[in-house]
């Protein structure tokens, strides 16, 4: 994109660098505030709709669109309102840190094969250590207030989301395994084809990690059942109790983006990112930097969109239906059910892939349709179970000897460092 | 492509400007908890500069371990221990020469190591190609003098976790150049001191819970006699 600012438009080079970087920012930034936007309209319906609340479905003509105007009005013309005695500058900052942890999230999470906005070696390994600072907001905004409400309710919160990283991550490591990589663009090619190719299908164990994965995703972004930290009629609202107006929306704005975040990592790493149930797409074999390769991964995106929404809609779905649970039972669920299953359906998924069934069951690896060898991922080069390489029809299956791969990732390193005339 | 060059030293000037100064805000504010809020962005930046350097997973462990493990327990530790004389912390003359002795000893190493290793100083291509060298055929090698526009795409490319992993369990990518097989075969993973470092820390970690562990009293001591 800047090399079409520099030579088509004919711009200066830093200029144009500039440029480019604050458009792809925007639209990065768009998928917060949107997804923000639309996630608490869907809240508003949803909820309306399951626990018979009136003002959501009678407010504003089709769909009730006029709630979220109703609503935006609401909380901008709030007053802004900062407790006497709280430490002025953490007060402030709080909320950004938490809108910007988990904005920051989203660099690396790719929305199609070619629309990451970083590509990373590590992605999945940077989404979770960046979900993990929203936090720190949390923390600083529960102390700045100056108020015993807050202070607990942050301490709470803090307590679960530290606690639920641990199965998180566990949970995760289990189709990073499976996948021999954490480039999460690898990670969906890999499940490409019919849809019994997805993780989730891939084995029992993968089947089973997936809802593990799904329980500690929602509690480690303080959804219900697990929102006791932030509950607003019993312990009034937590960590933001002092909050109002602007700065109350962008912590709920860094909830609605973790939630998609979340929901992202969960399509990629269990429902095959952005292949659909059956690969249409894959039929295309479109060239890199056409219309029509631009038109591949917008199909793509949407799949990918779609089942993320789909699955934060679950999550609000399960917010009006299940009760809150208690503080001790939140952190039961973490250390004495989450963290145990998620550990043994690692050690399953292990033994599964390493020697029962290396080869996979005889359902997957169908792929359908054509794909560009330009486009087919390099074989993980460490030690990745059979099954995996089965799917990369450029890399050749004598290559677990130690040696040869050695050579083989230093002949990598050197053709990229060619690569970049 | 000059501009990317610019780019680049331009945000590590930024990140390493923002780690600097809010290194230094730590020092000076008496406040425990914008200590540790400072402590944050300044580790944060850090973490800047590792992505910034091509090593995706090392920025990655910064912000996982120090700013989201470490600093979180800092900061717990400290809403919970800390009372109003401690909140603000006030200095005294003696602590402060004694820092400024272990510091600045610790600045003097520090700069002596920066000076000393020359492939530091050089273009940043050059480094990035010497590592990769014996990778290369004899024909690419030639041109090792190769326009320093390359340095950003190849600082992009970087496959660091794959290198880390593969030290800690096989073979040694980083000294892929030693032409004896004999020598090559001595330098084997780091796997065995990892997890003598790991056990190790298990250990340390054991006898913390036991050494601070409810003591029980002995019973019928108390009231017999």
């Amino acid at each position: 994109m800047a090399d079409f600012f520099a030579n088509s438009v004919g711009l200066p080079w830093w200029l144009a660098y500039l440029v480019t970087g604050v458009i792809q920012t925007q639209l990065l930034l768009i998928v917060p505030f949107v997804g923000a936007m639309t996630f608490v309209w869907m809240e508003r319906k949803i909820s309306a709709r399951i626990q018979d609340r009136l003002g959501p479905t009678r407010t504003g003509g089709k769909f009730g669109w006029l709630q979220l105007l109703a609503d935006g009005i609401k909380l901008l013309n709030k007053e802004d309102l900062m407790p006497a005695d709280a430490d002025k500058l953490m007060f402030r900052v709080a909320p950004y840190i938490s809108f910007t942890a988990s904005y920051v999230a989203l660099l690396a999470l790719p929305f199609a094969s070619g629309w990451a906005a970083q590509r990373m070696n590590v992605a999945i390994f940077f989404v979770l250590a960046v979900l993990g600072l929203e936090v720190f907001g949390v923390i600083l905004g529960g102390y700045a207030s100056a108020s015993k409400w807050s202070l607990f309710g942050a301490m709470r919160e803090a307590a679960q989301v530290v606690s639920y990283e641990v199965p998180l991550g566990m949970c995760v490591v289990v189709p990073v395994m499976i996948a021999g990589t954490m480039d999460l663009v690898a990670i969906a090619d890999m499940q490409r084809g019919l849809f019994t190719n997805w993780f989730v299908f891939h084995d029992p164990f993968t089947f089973i990690t997936f809802w593990v994965y799904f329980t500690c995703a929602v509690a480690s972004v303080n959804r219900a059942p697990f929102d006791l930290a932030e509950a607003e009629s019993e312990l009034v609202a937590g960590f933001h109790t002092e909050y109002s107006g602007f700065r109350w929306l962008a912590f709920y704005m860094a909830e609605y983006g973790s939630m998609f975040t979340v929901s992202g990592l969960a399509t990629i790493l269990f429902f095959g990112g952005w292949n659909g149930p059956i690969p249409l797409v894959g039929w295309i074999d479109a060239e890199p930097d056409t219309f029509l390769h631009w038109f591949v991964n917008f199909l793509g995106f949407v799949n990918f969109v779609a089942k993320a929404v789909l699955g934060v809609t679950v999550m609000i779905w399960v917010r009006w239906t299940l009760p809150r649970l208690r503080i001790d039972q939140v952190m039961k669920t973490c250390l004495k059910y989450c963290t145990p299953i998620a550990a043994v359906m690692f050690l399953g998924a292990t033994i599964w892939n390493g020697f029962l069934f290396p080869g996979g069951m005889p359902w997957q690896n169908v792929v359908l349709g054509t794909v560009r060898e330009a486009e087919l991922l390099e074989p993980a080069p460490v030690a990745a179970p059979a099954s995996s390489q089965d799917h990369v029809a450029g890399g050749d299956r004598n290559s677990n000897r130690p040696l040869s791969i050695a050579a083989r990732v230093a002949a990598n390193a050197g053709s990229q460092l060619e690569g970049g005339k | 492509m000059l501009a990317a060059i610019v780019w680049q030293s331009f945000f590590f000037l930024l990140f390493a400007l923002v780690a600097c100064a809010f290194g230094v805000a730590v020092v000076i504010s008496s406040n425990i908890v914008r200590m540790a809020f400072y402590l944050i962005l300044s580790l944060g930046a850090t973490a800047g500069l590792f992505f910034l350097a091509g090593a995706d997973f090392v920025g990655s462990m910064q912000l996982m371990i120090y700013v989201g493990g470490t600093l979180v327990l800092l900061v717990f530790g400290v809403m919970l221990t800390a009372q109003s004389p401690f909140i603000s912390m006030k200095t005294r003359g003696g602590e402060w020469i004694l820092a400024a002795i272990v510091g600045g000893s610790l600045f003097a190493v520090l700069v002596n190591r920066i000076v000393t290793v020359a492939d530091w100083y050089g273009p940043a291509v050059a480094t990035a190609a010497a590592t990769q060298t014996a990778a290369r055929p004899a024909a690419m090698r030639r041109n090792n003098q190769e326009p320093a526009e390359a340095s950003p795409v190849v600082l992009r490319d970087a496959r660091t976790a794959t290198r880390l992993g593969m030290a800690l369990s096989g073979p040694r990518v980083d000294r892929l150049d030693q032409p004896n097989p004999i020598l090559r075969r001595g330098m084997s993973s780091y796997l065995l001191p990892f997890e003598i470092v790991s056990v190790h820390l298990l250990v340390v970690l054991v006898g913390a819970a036991y050494l601070a562990r409810t003591k029980k009293r002995a019973r019928g001591t108390l009231g017999e006699t």
